[in-house]
């Protein structure tokens, strides 16, 4: 009995404060959407992170003709130079740190180029001597690129190292930016939603006064009083949270399908980490609503 | 079944307190009426019983409980003990007088069959058969003050208050309401009723107890009021 008239105290609540439920619902639908949103792109750095660390390699190129750094003053790489280079990446110093060692000849590396520029007409203007041989070396801890370099930056025959994660990273740290961003908006959206959930849950307990005043008179006790405005603020916030998960949800989906036809090699987030994220939201939607409306209620409604 | 020892209500430090060292016992099933003029105090007395205040110095016992030792979360259970009437009604008027009846018992967590079968009754003890669906505006004052009533008393409360409950109503219709108050004691309730209407006081003969500035000055079996003759003399 208790549920029931409790349930039909929320009822008449939320359609007499119809208009602040709307502003609550969209308060929080907005906010949540930027919360999920840096969530997403967190997951999808991190997705990113794991399959890229495991695929790049530390490039060791070699001399050509028109190399500039010093450990090429004596000209392109000779092929004494180059048989050393290769022991010493396959010796046994190393092999804690390498995983696999591949030699790119000249004629490969072109061959790569063809490929990656295929619809450029640069294309057409180079040539394999041009282009640098290099061992491409697959580290066991992709952290430990400074180890390489160390080794073979100064070595005679070797240009220059380059680990490809630095392109990555700047990358990753644009995304992050982003996320960053995205946090920050969700951080003030949030703000708001909370205020505006004690605003409302203040109202709609002054609006309805009269009637808590004789429930306190008739003893009942404070959970029963409170409640109703605190499901009310919780509901109002939950369906914000739905709206905003079956946003996320959609988009999110329309995202990856979109973007993997793109880039097919790029590793994104799957549809089950998008629902993994939704209950995550919902909750602290409630969460959020339950702590406002009751910290809203300890000064309106006294027992 | 209620007792003031010594008690005294200081709102404001720099006024007069609202009540001053009242000692006073109010035996079970008893009627007793709290007269005295405006702000002599009474509407403290009755805030005091059921702990919307509390007391500055002294005890108020309650049911044979210091009021003071009970914690806040337990007021509730204390204050169903109690039924309450104001001069005001205080109903819901968008609930019919059934609804704002079956109220008092929803919030404590009566079940629907027991609100079915008792609001009809408690209706009938007020005079009310066959009026439990007329909203508030519906009625007159005296029905609605029995609406009113109705509620105080659907828990079946051990103690009844009631702040100048016909202080809206003509003589007539407060005499009706008298009635029902004394039926009420009769069943063995306690009640308590603040007023300085003398018609009513005089005709009931009951125990009367006077305040003035917050000061018991009279407390007589069988009483008479003639409060506003002795205001203006004392």
């Amino acid at each position: 009995m208790r549920i029931a008239f409790i349930l039909s105290e929320v009822g008449s609540g939320l359609r007499r404060n119809l208009s602040m439920v709307i502003s609550v619902v969209l308060v929080t639908f907005i906010s949540l959407t930027f919360v999920g949103a840096a969530g997403l792109l967190q997951l999808q750095i991190s997705q990113m992170k794991g399959y890229w660390y495991d695929r790049v390699q530390v490039a060791v190129f070699l001399c050509v003709d028109n190399s500039m750094s010093p450990t090429c003053a004596a000209g392109p790489v000779t092929a004494e130079q180059r048989a050393s280079i290769r022991a010493l990446l396959e010796g046994e110093n190393l092999s804690r740190y390498v995983s696999a060692v591949e030699y790119e000849s000249q004629d490969d590396a072109l061959g790569h180029f063809q490929d990656q520029f295929a619809n450029s007409p640069i294309v057409e203007s180079v040539t394999a001597d041009q282009l640098p041989e290099s061992f491409r070396v697959s580290l066991v801890d992709a952290e430990k690129y400074g180890i390489i370099d160390e080794a073979f930056s100064s070595l005679p025959g070797v240009d220059v190292v380059s680990d490809q994660r630095e392109l990555l990273e700047k990358v990753f740290s644009v995304m992050n930016r982003a996320s960053l961003g995205a946090l920050l908006v969700a951080g003030v959206m949030t703000l708001c939603a909370v205020l505006l959930i004690a605003t409302t849950i203040r109202l709609s307990a002054f609006s309805r006064r009269r009637e808590t005043g004789i429930m306190g008179l008739v003893g009942a006790s404070k959970a029963v009083i409170q409640l109703p405005f605190v499901l009310e603020g919780v509901i109002a916030a939950v369906g914000g949270a739905l709206l905003a998960s079956g946003t996320l949800w959609l988009s999110s989906d329309f995202l990856i399908t979109w973007l993997s036809r793109l880039y097919p090699e790029t590793a994104f987030i799957s549809a089950q980490q998008v629902l993994l994220l939704l209950p995550v939201l919902i909750l602290l939607a409630a969460l959020l609503a339950g702590v406002s409306s009751l910290l809203a209620l300890r000064r309106y409604v006294k027992v | 079944m209620i007792r003031f020892d010594n008690v005294t209500k200081i709102y404001d430090q720099k006024s007069r307190p609202a009540l001053h060292s009242v000692s006073l016992e109010v035996n079970r099933s008893e009627f007793v009426f709290l007269v005295g003029a405006s702000g002599s105090g009474k509407s403290t007395f009755l805030r005091l019983v059921l702990k919307e205040d509390t007391a500055s110095r002294g005890a108020v016992h309650v049911a044979g409980r210091n009021v003071a030792d009970i914690p806040g979360w337990r007021v509730p259970r204390l204050r169903r003990g109690i039924g309450v009437v104001f001069q005001d009604f205080r109903l819901l008027p968008n609930k019919t007088a059934f609804a704002n009846v079956a109220f008092a018992m929803q919030v404590t967590g009566k079940s629907r069959t027991v609100i079915r079968e008792t609001v009809p009754d408690v209706l009938r003890i007020v005079g009310l058969e066959g009026k439990g669906n007329r909203m508030p505006h519906e009625l007159s004052g005296g029905e609605q003050q029995r609406v009113a009533i109705a509620r105080a008393i659907v828990n079946k409360p051990a103690i009844l208050l009631a702040d100048e409950p016909t202080g809206n109503l003509d003589p007539t219709t407060s005499m009706g309401i008298m009635n029902i108050l004394e039926h009420v004691n009769r069943n063995g309730t306690t009640v308590v009723m603040a007023t300085h209407d003398n018609t009513i006081v005089n005709s009931l003969r009951k125990r009367v107890v006077e305040l003035q500035h917050g000061r018991v000055v009279r407390d007589e079996a069988q009483g008479i009021y003639v409060g506003e003759i002795r205001a203006a003399a004392g």
